[in-house]
């Protein structure tokens, strides 16, 4: 069985996004940037499921400009097998980027796909679901366990009470939460090895798939900050100020 | 226009996620539909009938529907979907789960988690963990959205009396089935409804000492959630988890304790009316945010709290 990972470059999560001084967006120029962390996740347990011989091919796939390529030679230093790069300057939204990745999938035909959960950039949380839906096949969102079987899988999933177990008829499209496994980190011999791994690069107009967007952006902005407030001496002022002042207890 | 919105409910009774957004749906305009979709779910229709300006409610009692799996409810949104301008859901799991997967059947893009409504096409969003805003404009004929429950005031319970209509079921997709569900048992109100919150962080130094919250959370009627660090350490499961990638929360007071303030916790909580944080390390970045910061160490907090409240 050969499992799909998506894999998407985005800001560095631990650098603060900053709008362009236009508000025409946000500003990406000369910050640094990594793999998406949710996408990690996926990466990783693809490569798991490879390891413990479910799997026989983990291809990781990027749909972004020239830049992604770095993106998919981490995924392929972690141990995805081979790359598929979409190369596009666009920013294509989530519907078109399901309709992409629908046409990866009838090439390649895996059994399994494994995507973040969302993108920490525009936090749609879309793709998963509606590649799915294109597919005809059942969805595993915000999954914290996966547990293989034949044609099928047991799949957790983190719910807003607790945890849901799913059975689902594979091919399926999982998505993957932060508690699903821990990303290792590539080493040094494996990200000289992913140079050589192969890279398949396919330019997006090729691919003949709609992706014109059906959103416009009117603007983008940072939010008022929060103006700090004072601080009290011990818990008796504290209780004091929240009873007579915010009358909140 | 005409909107239709999904409510959210467990079979037997709505949950209060559905009341946020038909405000949402107010502010859009129209005439406003709610679909209830479950098994033996009677009860949660009539209650959705008496929010107030409903003017129908559809109902679609049937075996398939009874765990809102997208896979059977999505069929079931498309066959009504002609009749609506707007389709919302609160940006739930289930509503997150759902909303995507009806949009790809209509082609259409979806609008995912709104924070305000400029106009019937444009909405606003948060995008970057809520350290940006974006306002958009859909070309697409159907809007399919999910709501920022927090963002909107709830709606009253009742004052209305819509018709109750049942809908045909679609059947059941055959390709995904329940298995079983393990819930968080607590007396206490749900962390995203509750009118105060106290959550933990890495300073809470393991799963035991969250009984501290516990007791004081007992006191205030409050929910207790967590920071991701503490999630990440295992001291809590991750329905805890408050923040970016866990649940939003805007409560009338929240208590963040022996919690640093990391960017991805303060989107999930920043708009709390009032913010406590106590924290033994004054330049946490916390008390930028924290109306009244106490710099103390919380093992010798927390029991004074207590003992101040009780």
């Amino acid at each position: 069985m050969k499992i799909l990972v998506t894999c998407k470059r985005v800001l560095d999560p631990y650098i603060k996004a900053r709008v362009k001084p236009d508000g025409s967006g946000v500003n990406l120029d000369n910050v640094k940037m990594a793999m998406n962390p949710f996408d990690e996740i996926a990466v990783e347990e693809a490569i798991r499921l490879k390891e413990a011989g479910t799997a026989t091919e983990v291809i990781s796939v990027s749909i972004g400009g020239a830049k992604s390529e770095e993106t998919l030679r981490t995924s392929l230093a972690m141990g995805a097998d081979r790359a598929i790069h979409v190369v596009t300057d666009e920013d294509v939204e989530p519907l078109g980027l399901a309709k992409v990745l629908k046409k990866l999938i009838e090439e390649e035909s895996p059994g399994l796909v494994i995507m973040g959960k969302q993108a920490i950039d525009g936090d749609s949380n879309q793709v998963g679901q509606m590649l799915a839906a294109l597919m005809g096949w059942p969805q595993g969102t915000n999954v914290s366990k996966v547990e293989m079987g034949d044609g099928e899988a047991t799949i957790t999933r983190e719910i807003d009470g607790g945890l849901e177990t799913l059975l689902l008829k594979t091919p399926a499209v999982l998505t993957a939460d932060l508690r699903l496994n821990e990303p290792r980190y590539a080493s040094l011999p494996n990200i000289m090895k992913a140079k050589k791994k192969p890279m398949d690069k396919k330019p997006l107009e090729e691919l003949g798939v709609d992706t014109v967007p059906r959103q416009e952006t009117i603007k983008v902005s940072e939010p008022a900050a929060r103006a700090a407030g004072i601080k009290v001496a011990d818990v008796a002022e504290l209780v004091s100020k929240l009873k007579n002042d915010a009358q909140v207890i | 226009m005409s909107i239709l919105i999904i409510a959210e409910h467990d079979n037997g009774s709505l949950k209060g996620a559905t009341l946020n957004t038909v405000t949402a749906a107010q502010k859009i305009g129209g005439d406003i539909d709610i679909l209830v979709a479950g098994t033996d779910c009677g009860s949660a229709a009539e209650a959705a009938s008496k929010l107030p300006g409903i003017r129908s409610v559809k109902l679609a009692d049937s075996a398939e529907y009874g765990h809102q799996l997208a896979e059977n409810v999505a069929p079931l949104v498309v066959a009504a979907a002609a009749d609506y301008s707007h389709i919302l859901a609160p940006a739930t799991t289930d509503g997150k789960n759902l909303i995507p997967r009806v949009a790809a059947l209509l082609d259409v893009m979806a609008i995912s988690d709104i924070s305000d409504v400029i106009d019937a096409d444009t909405f606003e969003r948060p995008i970057y963990a809520g350290n940006i805003m974006s306002v958009l404009k859909s070309s697409d004929a159907k809007k399919l959205i999910t709501v920022r429950t927090t963002k909107f005031a709830a709606c009253a319970e009742d004052g209305g009396s819509a018709s109750v209509d049942a809908i045909s079921a679609t059947g059941d997709a055959g390709i995904a089935s329940f298995v079983s569900q393990d819930l968080t048992q607590s007396d206490r109100p749900e962390l995203t409804s509750a009118k105060i919150v106290i959550s933990g962080g890495r300073g809470m130094q393991n799963g035991e000492n969250f009984a501290m919250l516990d007791a004081v959370a007992e006191i205030l009627n409050a929910a207790v959630g967590a920071s991701r660090a503490a999630v990440d350490a295992g001291f809590v499961p991750n329905d805890y988890q408050v923040g970016q990638t866990g649940k939003v929360v805007a409560p009338d007071l929240y208590i963040a304790v022996g919690i640093s303030g990391a960017i991805q916790h303060l989107a999930g909580m920043k708009d709390s009316k009032v913010i406590v944080a106590i924290n033994n390390d004054e330049e946490a970045p916390i008390f930028q945010v924290a109306d009244y910061g106490l710099v103390m160490d919380l093992f010798e907090a927390l029991p004074q709290l207590k003992d101040a409240l009780a």
